[in-house]
């Protein structure tokens, strides 16, 4: 049977691998001395960082006055920075957890890179909120806690006290799972270290893995038990993301298809993110054998499929708005693309919606070139979309009286760009530091030559 | 004192033959070291299906249990705030959290159980019979009292499967 299986399914791995090669691939790359290009890139980010670090002490020193906001519009360039990140996030979960239950096998080469991809992610969007309480060493007033204050507790009633278990839970489970599944390969790197200082460091982070198979078995089971946890966490998440909007009356706000809308872009956006950070990976890391031309058409798929539910969700807005006879909610969509931030509209509308559709065709899906230029536009796209709802609805809303319009200071550009910085500053150390292909389930899914009939 | 018998194999499919042959005549398998889950060798080593998921599920309870409950007390008992008139026992309102509570608990529960069974802690040293388990061999442990171990009969099942190497090694070793 096997040798059938063979002939019509291609490879998941590609330049005839053997166990030692793969092993010697991936942590070559921890054993050689960086490339200028890592260094470029790295410092790149670095630097963003650095100006994300001065913006933020200046932030938290003079106060939020030094953002754009006024007294209409009090949620702008924070929260849609927020959501972009925990949106960027989603796809990590879903390549690690829901393919995984799908059995879907060509995972396997992208899933570390995925799920380290959404801790950095979520790491980046817990940080606006933290910034906007104005006092962010307070923070931990977000937890129920006995304190002196009565005690007083938090409102359980408010999305906002959801979105805060949701986006923790979310980092923790996601940091957890991705640790479980770098013990094997950490333990890899421990055997195959020369130095002493490298054996002791990696001797300690794999726990003393040894590779026993009945560690093995019950770890196997503890895998699938989180991913299980962690396929409706994700969806869960996003969802309490698309609460704190919903759950309000603000119209273009108050709407009861903003759950799966939310969960569908983020996903959208996140493999947008995933491709753009694994083509640069496999072009500069050389790992084009192990992230295949099949990976990246495999997720264009999932963007053509997620950006049409996206695009139905912005159609379904716009009928909903219409056929509600509601004033109010008619106006925010004629605003919305027709309004002083129509530009912005119709930047989303034209690359969210137009972009996907060139994933269509098999000659762009397989040029890698245009799969960056079109990720990236995603990525820009689904940024916008975030700012459209939050902004849009917000600085038109019931009252002419009290129309305001909207401007980033540069302190939150700064901001921004910040973010940028801190997750590719921890996403190029995590490549050059860490096994970036899980090594375990790369050689799990390695089909044998010249086995055939057998026992499985 | 004991003996093992380490025989290292270099693919999945004549580790699972062995190991099932081994098992068939009678030898007492101790483990085996692979570089990856191998499919199948729980049937051969005669692994029962392990209960974690059980476990899991204990977990998940007592996270729904202290996120429902947790939020009731808090919210209803303790000291109960009228906001916006909504009932002092909120409950729709409050399973989102006690959902994220379940997937905590359920996820950190199992997680835990799983490195204290199994002995992956930090700090602790491998447990090595043989070199390059992590990399590129697969290798199976018989264990017996020395005196009744059969090695004749162990060195010819490991030949038939195509063992790269086997040694003996002695409990004080």
């Amino acid at each position: 049977m096997a040798n059938h299986v063979e002939s019509i399914r291609e490879p998941l791995v590609h330049g005839n691998k053997n166990l030692k090669t793969i092993t010697n691939d991936v942590l070559g790359i921890m054993d050689k001395k960086p490339t200028r290009l890592w260094w470029i890139g790295f410092l790149l980010a670095l630097s963003a960082l650095t100006l994300g670090i001065v913006a933020v002490s200046y932030q938290i020193m003079t106060g939020i006055g030094t953002w754009g906001l006024n007294k209409t519009v009090g949620w702008a360039f924070d929260i849609t920075n927020f959501v972009f990140w925990v949106g960027i996030g989603h796809a990590g979960t879903l390549i690690s957890a829901i393919l995984f239950l799908f059995r879907q096998k060509w995972r396997t080469s992208i899933n570390r890179s995925a799920e380290a991809m959404t801790i950095f992610a979520v790491m980046c969007a817990g940080m606006f909120p933290i910034i906007h309480m104005g006092r962010p060493w307070m923070a931990y007033w977000m937890f129920p806690y006995p304190n002196t204050r009565g005690p007083l507790w938090i409102n359980f009633r408010s999305p906002l006290a959801w979105d805060v278990f949701a986006i923790s839970t979310y980092l923790i489970i996601s940091a957890v799972f991705w640790y479980i599944g770098m013990i094997p390969d950490l333990a890899t790197v421990r055997d195959r270290a020369k130095t002493r200082v490298k054996k002791a460091i990696f001797g300690f982070l794999s726990f003393g893995w040894s590779g026993s198979f009945k560690t093995w078995h019950r770890y196997e089971t503890v895998y699938g038990l989180l991913a299980g946890l962690a396929a409706p966490l994700v969806v869960s998440v996003h969802t309490i993301v698309s609460f704190d909007f919903a759950t309000s009356a603000i119209p273009g706000w108050h709407t009861t298809t903003f759950p799966p809308y939310f969960v569908a872009g983020a996903v959208f956006s996140g493999f947008a993110m995933v491709l753009t950070l694994l083509l640069i990976a496999r072009k500069t890391l050389r790992l084009e054998d192990y992230i295949t031309v099949k990976h990246i058409e495999n997720m264009t798929k999932v963007i053509i499929l997620t950006g049409g539910i996206v695009t139905l969700s912005y159609a379904t807005e716009f009928f909903m708005a219409w056929y509600s006879g509601n004033g109010y909610e008619q106006f925010v969509f004629l605003n919305r693309a027709m309004g002083p931030f129509a530009w912005a509209y119709w930047i989303m509308v034209g690359c969210n919606l137009i972009t996907p559709q060139f994933f269509w065709f098999k000659k762009i899906r397989t040029n890698m070139l245009m799969v960056f230029i079109l990720t990236i536009f995603i990525n820009i796209g689904m940024w916008f979309e975030r700012f459209v709802i939050i902004v849009t609805s917000l600085h038109r809303d019931f009252l002419p009286s009290s129309w305001a319009m909207y401007k980033p200071s540069y302190v939150e550009i700064a901001t921004l760009i910040g973010s940028f910085g801190l997750f590719f500053t921890l996403f190029m150390l995590f490549i050059r530091y860490m096994p970036i292909i899980s090594i375990g389930e790369v050689k799990s899914v390695l089909q044998f030559k010249g086995r055939s009939g057998g026992k499985k | 004192m004991k003996k093992y018998f380490v025989v290292s194999f270099d693919n999945e499919y004549d580790l699972v033959d062995a190991t099932q042959d081994f098992r068939d005549n009678g030898f007492n398998i101790l483990d085996a070291f692979t570089p990856y889950a191998v499919h199948g060798l729980d049937k051969a080593m005669g692994l029962k299906p392990s209960r974690l998921g059980k476990i899991c599920f204990g977990f998940a309870l007592i996270g729904l249990t202290i996120g429902l409950y947790g939020q009731y007390w808090i919210s209803a008992v303790n000291w109960p705030i009228n906001i916006g008139g909504k009932p002092w026992n909120s409950m729709p309102g409050f399973l989102p959290i006690a959902f994220e509570t379940t997937v905590l608990f359920a996820g950190l529960g199992t997680v835990f159980t799983l490195l204290w069974r199994t002995g992956v802690l930090p700090g602790r040293q491998p447990i090595s019979f043989a070199p390059d388990v992590t990399d590129d061999r697969f290798v199976v442990v018989l264990t017996e009292e020395l005196s009744s171990f059969k090695s004749k009969k162990a060195e010819a099942i490991s030949m038939s499967h195509h063992a790269v190497e086997w040694h003996e090694k002695l409990e004080s070793e």
